[in-house]
């Protein structure tokens, strides 16, 4: 046992717990005031229901040896027997560190249906979603085939992100555009609570990519720093396009950019090192803005950009690697600029297909299965009247 | 009998307020509104989506007073809210059929 490294990996299962709370706000603050605690709900609720889920069955459907590299078994159900599961930390520090992990991914897909499901339902698919595509994908990548293949992934460009992005297209495309899309304004109603929740990712995040070293080490040094520079030059990439293309500098475009160099470098994160970071944080603000004329273009309402954000971030990421990953860093494998050929970046484009594929497939069945059986979406006169009064019978704000 | 309604910029209240004091106005209410004129809106844009924002907010104040005191009440809404620029606002002048005082029952005049 090394208390150092415990010490770590409990402090970052702290960090990661806080950041579906700092999501909730970052995605509160761009709804209509009427729709922001049903958004709040929604994120708040995952803390609630994916725990349980996790201790219940997640965890040992992943990180029990089941033999093979497709699926974890039932031996640890209910968190039973895994106190010798890792080396020099115990089984627990990393069950908890985990389920955090676990917690935040089907949260990040409430940014994409934002204002149009029915709290029930999205209870039903947030659930579901969990273990018939997270458990999979986290065990083929953190534990399975797809890490045996030789992709990498440090903190989850594939396994969180493209695989939250994804399903998050999937739900659009199954429930349906918000009322008024297009045609009338549904500006964001507190951009301060949306700038607050991106303080509280950034500072999250740090313990999600650097408490992925699972020590307390070089490696989680090297990704503390890489994992800020991204943000930051997430924010300076995204805040130069924004300017240049349309006008100004924003606030939600420095909240946003600072993200997308977040996402881009979770992959990355404990494998490149020296200007690297820099590289690919400018290159995910960059290209995450312009990602945004994707929904245009395809009339997708993805009403907070989980697309243009998670998914192309994720995917910007995921590919990067391949040409950044350095082994003076971390002795894994160099990538394409380091002397390791195209076999990385090959790797690293089949687990982001494969991830999306199988997300996007699994996430469309049961996401319609669910319109079919019990309804996805709030009924008109809900989504007029709002998610807080419709679902929740409260409201956000009163005089 | 009168009611005054002047329509002005919101930071201009305060201007307004002391401006009617010193005119000798007993009371004034105040009300957040919103509307539109020849100032038109302004554009706001959302991770590169434009939204035009028609209604500019503004503040209404309303002011009953006796007929003689009218003319003194506008001129000073007019000094202490102007600015010069498009967006001033508008000043209106109705007749009051009736006042009562809630607490004593009193009418006319005699309620303002």
């Amino acid at each position: 046992m090394d208390t150092g490294n415990t010490a770590w990996v409990l402090t970052s299962a702290a960090l990661v717990l806080f950041m579906t709370p700092g999501l909730a706000f970052f995605y509160g603050g761009m709804v209509r005031s009427k729709h922001v605690l049903g958004m709040l709900m929604q994120n708040i609720f995952a803390m609630g229901l994916v725990s349980t889920l996790w201790a219940v069955v997640g965890f040992s459907l992943v990180f029990g040896d089941g033999g093979n590299g497709w699926i974890g078994n039932f031996d640890h159900l209910f968190l039973w027997d895994v106190t010798d599961l890792d080396g020099d930390i115990p089984g627990m520090a990393f069950v908890a560190f985990q389920m955090m992990f676990a917690v935040i991914t089907p949260a990040l897909i409430t940014g994409a249906t934002a204002d149009r499901l029915k709290f029930s339902s999205y209870a039903i698919l947030i659930g579901l979603w969990s273990i018939l595509v997270y458990v999979p994908v986290a065990k083929w990548v953190f534990n399975g085939w797809i890490l045996d293949m030789g992709a990498l992934d440090f903190a989850g460009g594939t396994a969180i992100h493209i695989n939250a992005g994804v399903a998050a297209l999937a739900v659009v495309i199954v429930v349906g555009n918000r009322r008024g899309h297009g045609k009338e304004p549904m500006p964001p109603h507190n951009l301060p609570q949306t700038v607050l929740g991106t303080g509280i990712l950034w500072f999250g995040w740090i313990g999600f990519n650097a408490g992925s070293a699972l020590a307390a080490n070089g490696i989680a040094a090297q990704a503390v720093v890489n994992t800020h520079l991204a943000a930051a030059t997430g924010m300076l990439g995204w805040l130069l396009v924004e300017k240049v293309k349309s006008g100004h500098a924003t606030t939600l475009g420095a909240a946003s950019g600072a993200v997308a160099g977040l996402v881009a470098i979770t992959p990355c994160a404990g494998f490149v090192g020296g200007a690297s970071p820099l590289i690919i944080g400018t290159a995910a603000g960059v290209l995450c803005y312009l990602a945004l004329a994707i929904k245009e273009k395809m009339n997708w309402d993805d009403s907070l950009d989980v697309i243009a954000v998670h998914l192309v971030g994720g995917v910007v990421g995921t590919l990067l690697l391949g040409l950044f990953a350095d082994t003076t860093v971390n002795d894994a494998f160099d990538g394409l600029f380091y002397g390791g050929g195209l076999e990385l970046l090959k790797d690293q484009f089949v687990a982001a297909v494969v991830v999306g594929a199988f997300s996007f497939a699994v996430t469309f069945a049961i996401a319609k299965s669910i319109q079919t059986t019990v309804g996805l979406r709030i009924d008109e006169d809900a989504e007029y009247q709002g998610l807080d009064q419709s679902q929740h019978a409260e409201s956000a704000y009163t005089a | 009998m009168k009611l005054v309604t002047a329509v002005i910029k919101p930071f201009k209240l305060d201007d307004v307020k002391d401006a009617l004091k010193a005119a000798g106005s007993a009371g004034i209410t105040v009300s957040e509104v919103r509307g539109f004129g020849r100032q038109g809106g302004h554009t706001e844009t959302y991770r590169g989506a434009e939204y035009k924002i028609d209604f500019v907010p503004k503040v209404e104040v309303q002011i009953v007073a006796d007929d003689g005191a009218v003319d003194a009440i506008v001129d000073a809404i007019v000094a202490s809210a102007a600015t010069g620029k498009i967006g001033d606002g508008k000043i209106w002048v109705t007749d009051v059929d009736r006042i009562v005082r809630i607490r004593t029952g009193e009418e006319g005049a005699d309620a303002i």
